[in-house]
């Protein structure tokens, strides 16, 4: 987004000169003129350096300590040693990644076929369904968990019932391992990714009807103009909902504390759940904090992957 | 996209899988208020003992209350018919009976549990929090939009770039800076870091550069003071931004969870989302009672989902809000 100048009235020149000769004072002028557009960012200002400026950079100084109440002290590289050295925590990063690549690009897929089979419906049957699918996204996880929970239950569960007209045995799916965390990844495909539907067919409802138009006149079948045309054009939109999925699903946390608590063993255990049990049940500040930077650097290495990937390909 | 009609066969197919696809994504919203509905006692007069059909095995796909109500009711009707005046008196008993169990956990949750009060944590910090928001983020956009002045790039990428951080880096510090501040197990420890999101201040400042400067200066003109051009020019102009901003921040803090369950720990102060997880972990709760709670908490934000809707879609599509 471009920004309009303010104001339309020109720069005086000599206000300029004053630019080139005594920068500072400039400086201390402008603020002076401005005060008011201070006092309007101050309260802002001071809530986000106290609670999230500080709270950052003290964690990244808390990643080198070892915390005591009175006096920290730096330990070095030891906390992102142990990070490293603890099978939990590479459990827990087996784990997320698994989470993450089975879900991600299944969830994008999915609301892109979705979007794509809404859009050609009628106004009213479009609004109709985008609600429909958005609105599990705007009830909480909690509540999601608890009532998957209850589906997956052993004996009394809906699934256990649903494959039993087929004749398949029940399954114990969240109470053992090799299940446990597959149970986990099909709820959350089978959860609709409601922000990718709706931002799918916004972006399709922008695509210039010119373009359609052609294709047709070449003799492209509907799939072809789909397969060419609206995917192609909605690469933005796909970059921006795998990227937004990507690091949710790194994150992903309450269904692991309502689901399972990471069992049965270390079978669903996720980073996030990690940090929380390290920092809030052991009380290892300092070892959780080195965890939550590996967290935020993996974010950001897979982000710019990402970024590049998609990007790049045209 | 040009819209081409589509022959009746595909559009029937479209529709059938449509539909099949949104009963699947709606099946466990549906379970929850099923299985809160659910009789969890009934017992007739040629039954042993009662039972239960919320832990039933197969699984009953309605509350069964409904079709046992119509059943008695059919049969208290030719009672009366016949004259039998005990044993209309039975069913009409009966039919009492399963209006009162079908919504007995609601009645439970609300009188042994501490749900209304939860109920009210989670509304009055999420309306603090939306309303907080609104004006800091709407003046913090403002200016970084529409003034300038020295460090107002520097302060905006500042902002801007710890959006990037994921919010569990700050948990650890912020749980030490709660604890020496004396907040913990306060709502205070809810607000203060909820305020505190940046993610407003970016959307604000993109919804501000809309609004013509002409309109600015005009009340400049006028001898408006920078607080009442803000209050009653800017503010106005800015109302479809704010109402996005105002549902999701909305949104994330009545369902925020992690946070709630590190700070806060006596019955009493709990939001929504934690109560929800003391009663399940507590195992003493029945699935029925488990599901009203579930219910009561979903219901308020189905409610500003169907009120608000259009509002939804403009703020996923004006920045790209988080979820």
């Amino acid at each position: 987004m471009t920004q309009i100048p303010m104001g339309a009235v020109p720069k005086k020149d000599n206000e300029k000169l004053k630019v080139l000769k005594k920068p500072n004072k400039n400086v201390f002028l402008q603020m002076k003129k401005n005060y008011s557009a201070y006092l309007f960012l101050l309260p802002k200002l001071i809530l986000f350096v106290l609670f999230v400026a500080i709270p950052v950079i003290w964690a990244f100084v808390l990643s080198f300590q070892e915390y005591k109440i009175f006096g920290s002290e730096f330990v070095g590289l030891d906390n992102y040693i142990k990070v490293f050295q603890s099978e939990a925590f590479l459990v827990a990063l087996k784990n997320t990644l698994l989470f993450t690549v089975v879900t991600v690009p299944f969830s994008v897929l999915s609301a892109l076929v979705i979007a794509s089979m809404i859009f050609v419906l009628g106004k009213v049957s479009q609004s109709f369904f985008r609600s429909a699918f958005y609105l599990p996204t705007v009830t909480s996880m909690v509540i999601i968990a608890m009532v998957w929970r209850w589906m997956y239950n052993y004996e009394f569960g809906l699934f256990n019932y649903i494959l039993g007209w087929f004749g398949i045995e029940q399954i114990n799916w969240l109470g053992q391992s090799s299940s446990a965390l597959w149970a986990l990844i099909i709820m959350q495909c089978l959860i609709p990714f409601g922000v990718g539907i709706i931002m799918y067919l916004a972006s399709m409802g922008s695509i210039s009807h010119s373009l359609y138009e052609a294709a047709r006149m070449d003799g492209a079948s509907s799939f072809k103009q789909w397969l060419h045309i609206t995917i192609p054009l909605l690469k933005p939109t796909t970059l921006y909902l795998v990227l937004l999925s990507t690091i949710g699903s790194f994150q992903v946390f309450t269904q692991i504390i309502m689901m399972t608590g990471g069992g049965p063993g270390n079978a669903t255990e996720t980073l996030v759940h990690l940090i929380y049990k390290t920092g809030f049940r052991d009380f290892e500040f300092g070892l959780a904090a080195a965890q939550s930077v590996v967290l935020f650097v993996i974010i950001l290495i897979f982000s710019i992957i990402q970024f590049r990937v998609l990007r790049h390909d045209e | 996209m040009k819209k081409k009609p589509l022959d009746k066969v595909n559009k029937l197919i479209l529709y059938v899988l449509l539909t099949i696809f949104a009963v699947v994504s709606l099946l466990p919203l549906y379970w929850v208020f099923s299985t809160s509905l659910q009789l969890n006692s009934y017992q007739s007069q040629d039954m042993e003992r009662p039972v239960s059909y919320v832990d039933s095995n197969p699984p009953k796909m309605y509350p069964m209350g409904i079709p046992l109500y119509f059943e008695h009711w059919g049969e208290a009707r030719d009672a009366a018919k016949s004259g039998d005046a005990k044993e209309e008196a039975y069913h009409r008993d009966m039919m009492d009976h399963i209006v009162d169990n079908t919504f007995s956990s609601y009645e439970n949750l609300f009188k042994k549990n501490d749900v209304g009060k939860w109920f009210f944590n989670s509304f009055y910090i999420a309306v603090v929090v939306t309303f907080g928001i609104l004006l800091l983020d709407a003046m913090a956009g403002y200016v970084l939009a529409k003034k300038k002045f020295p460090g107002r790039n520097l302060i905006f990428w500042v902002i801007i770039s710890t959006m990037m951080i994921p919010g569990q880096v700050t948990l650890v510090p912020l749980f030490i800076m709660v604890g020496n501040l004396d907040l913990m197990n306060t709502h205070w420890a809810l607000i203060l870091p909820d305020l505190s999101m940046v993610f407003g201040v970016f959307l604000m400042r993109q919804f501000m550069y809309s609004i013509p400067d002409e309109l600015l200066e005009a009340a400049k003109m006028d001898g408006a003071s920078e607080w009442r051009t803000f209050w009653t020019v800017v503010l106005p102009l800015a109302k479809p931004g704010l109402a996005a901003l105002g549902i999701f921040t909305f949104m994330n803090v009545w369902n925020s969870f992690l946070w709630p369950i590190i700070v806060l720990n006596s019955s009493k102060l709990y939001t929504l989302p934690v109560g929800l997880k003391t009663l399940q972990d507590a195992n003493l709760a029945s699935f029925k009672l488990l599901m009203s709670g579930a219910a009561v908490s979903a219901i308020p934000m189905i409610i500003v989902f169907i009120l608000f809707q259009r509002y939804f879609v403009k703020g996923l599509t004006l920045g790209g809000v988080k979820e």
